[in-house]
């Protein structure tokens, strides 16, 4: 189950960072030895990330973050590297999914206000994004309580280990 | 309040069993769950993780081996071995590498209109051609898709997208597609359906209805929804299951979040210029580019249509000596029925590559990686950087008349002067 207050360090990636920036396909053969894999994680893109990301830092995002492939391996390798929490502009919705089944909040927020180095701290539960650098405080949205409820959880693998089933009252 | 349905809603509220309005999220029942190989073994261990032994349904689950088709990497190969065994001990379908692309694969054998299909593949959208509700999800979502015979789904809202006229001379249904990503934009219908109807429908058969359902997901698309009408009628009985058939078409007051019409005349050759597949301009304002590979194939189009187009316009001519043209058949019946017409002996002659029905070198696994500099133009669905194989080449997507004449002169071209 993830905390709920997060703290970290914000790095900045612009956007439509595609599943094919976070993780190539050309690694495909990796996918099978995500230790190996995770080494590749936004390799053509973002070549800098790996060596600045601390464990509890937050990948931040502009607009159609994880478009393209379906491949979960993407947020997996994201939450191998470290990362606490995904902000971003948008998200794509397969990637969105996979993440939060992953156990990786995905928190949608105006990601110009954070800048590249800020010190952040999410309350999960408050629904806020503490800018301690800027000394800003930024909303993100809701997701449908499915959705809350696979996070809380741990992702949709522990869900489903505790419910058997997916149990939600027929409403948005 | 608008009381009538989009496909969408009456496809999710009868497998949900209840009145399903867009935004609401609905359990609904899945009548085909499946993997690819390169996302199958995640599904296969998420599968075991979570406790489960067997499938909800055995029939309606199914491995592809098409990716890594065949295998280029010891790994990818132990992979398959891990699929294999899966489907040995579950008694799920498993098709085998050769046999063809899964999208391919689904729409000549499974998809029928009406059907929630979930797969572990973005391009799974493409079985919305049939009026299918078919979407792409992760490994773990499939993996309990497969256990429980169901999954969840927010009702998405719909976009209507009205078609109108006639595809002119040497334009296709992907330059339809690329038009319309290039309007809506990359993440333009994110969380969205869209939906084709408008008087042109009845003219769009259902391989261009595959092609333009298949990148429905490069404008953020949940699910391409074609009705199910006499095309759809008309496939299913080609293909021996004509009993699946039912209309399928939305009410007349149903409420669209936008309407988005286009004219078909008005329409010429269209690229996606690198890196990005919303980056979309008429072939004639980029004609000249230099290229060294041509790739006609995938789930976007790799059909026998496609082929024949291609081998159409290759007819008394040879590829560029300083362009590859890769072809790769989407499935094991589209190459039978390509070497029985003769497309194939007049592609090979024409200085063709025949690729093993697969996903080829669509995603640079293997055939066809690009080298530094390189440029391919590709009727794949996506030239995101990296996507062939080389973060320092480029990809330009195309129809496979586009891509074909852009291979005889060896730089992009206007397929009209070949006609």
């Amino acid at each position: 189950m993830p905390d709920l207050v997060l703290k970290g360090k914000a790095i900045k990636l612009g956007d439509n960072i595609s599943t094919d920036d976070i993780i190539p396909g050309r690694f495909a053969h990796l996918r099978s030895n995500l230790p190996e894999l995770a080494k590749h994680v936004l390799e053509d893109t973002a070549p800098e990330f790996a060596s600045k990301v601390e464990p509890g830092d937050f990948l931040v995002a502009g607009k159609n973050l994880g478009l393209g492939s379906s491949r979960e391996h993407a947020p997996v390798v994201i939450k191998m590297s470290g990362v606490g929490a995904i902000l971003a502009k948008s998200a794509a919705r397969i990637f969105f999914r996979n993440a939060i089944n992953q156990g990786l909040p995905v928190l949608l927020c105006d990601t110009d206000k954070i800048g590249d180095g800020d010190k952040l701290e999410i309350s999960l539960t408050g629904g806020t994004i503490a800018n301690l650098t800027s000394g800003t405080i930024l909303d993100f949205g809701k997701m449908p309580p499915i959705m809350s409820a696979i996070l809380e959880e741990g992702g949709l693998i522990p869900y489903i280990q505790k419910h058997k089933d997916f149990v939600i009252t027929r409403s948005s | 309040m608008s009381v009538g349905k989009t496909l969408a809603e009456k496809i999710l509220s009868l497998k949900s069993h209840g009145e399903a309005k867009a935004g609401e999220v609905v359990i609904a029942d899945v009548d085909l769950a499946f993997v690819q190989d390169t996302t199958g073994p995640l599904t296969v261990r998420q599968f075991k993780e979570s406790g489960f032994e067997a499938l909800a349904k055995p029939q309606q689950a199914i491995i592809f081996l098409d990716h890594a088709a065949p295998s280029p990497a010891q790994q990818l190969s132990n992979d398959h071995i891990l699929l294999r065994r899966f489907a040995e001990e579950t008694g799920c379908r498993i098709y085998e590498v050769g046999d063809g692309i899964c999208h391919q694969l689904v729409a000549e054998n499974f998809a029928n209109p009406g059907d929630i299909i979930v797969g572990a593949d973005s391009h799974t959208v493409t079985a919305g051609a049939l009026g299918a509700f078919a979407t792409g999800m992760g490994s773990s979502d499939v993996a309990v898709a497969l256990a429980l015979g169901k999954t969840w789904l927010r009702v998405p809202e719909s976009f209507l997208i009205e078609l109108n006229g006639v595809f002119p001379r040497g334009v296709y249904a992907k330059d339809l597609i690329l038009y319309l990503i290039g309007q809506i934009g990359a993440d333009g219908a994110t969380y969205k359906a869209l939906e084709f109807g408008g008087d042109a429908l009845a003219q769009i058969t259902m391989p261009e209805r595959l092609t333009i359902a298949n990148m429905a997901v490069e404008a953020g698309a949940k699910v391409g929804l074609f009705p199910g009408d006499k095309i759809t009628q008309d496939f299913l009985m080609e293909y021996g299951r004509g009993e699946n058939y039912k209309p399928l078409y939305p009410d007349a007051e149903a409420n669209y979040e936008q309407v988005i019409p286009v004219n078909l005349d008005q329409l010429e050759p269209m690229l996606s210029l690198p890196h990005a597949v919303d980056n979309v301009r008429p072939v004639t304002r980029v004609k000249g580019v230099k290229i060294q590979q041509a790739f006609v194939g995938t789930c976007t189009n790799g059909r026998l249509e496609d082929l024949a187009v291609a081998a159409e316009i290759l007819k008394g001519k040879k590829r560029h000596l300083g362009t590859r043209l890769l072809i790769a058949p989407a499935s094991r019946q589209v190459l039978i029925q390509a070497m029985e017409i003769g497309y194939i002996q007049s592609l090979v002659e024409a200085g063709a590559i025949i690729l093993p029905p697969g996903c080829a070198a669509c995603l640079g696994l293997h055939q066809g990686v690009l080298g530094d500099g390189e440029i391919c133009i590709s009727t794949a669905n996506r030239n995101f950087k990296g996507r062939m194989g080389n973060p320092e080449a480029m990809v330009y997507l195309a129809s496979p008349a586009t891509a074909t004449a852009s291979a005889i002169r060896g730089e992009i071209t206007d397929p009209r002067g070949f006609m």
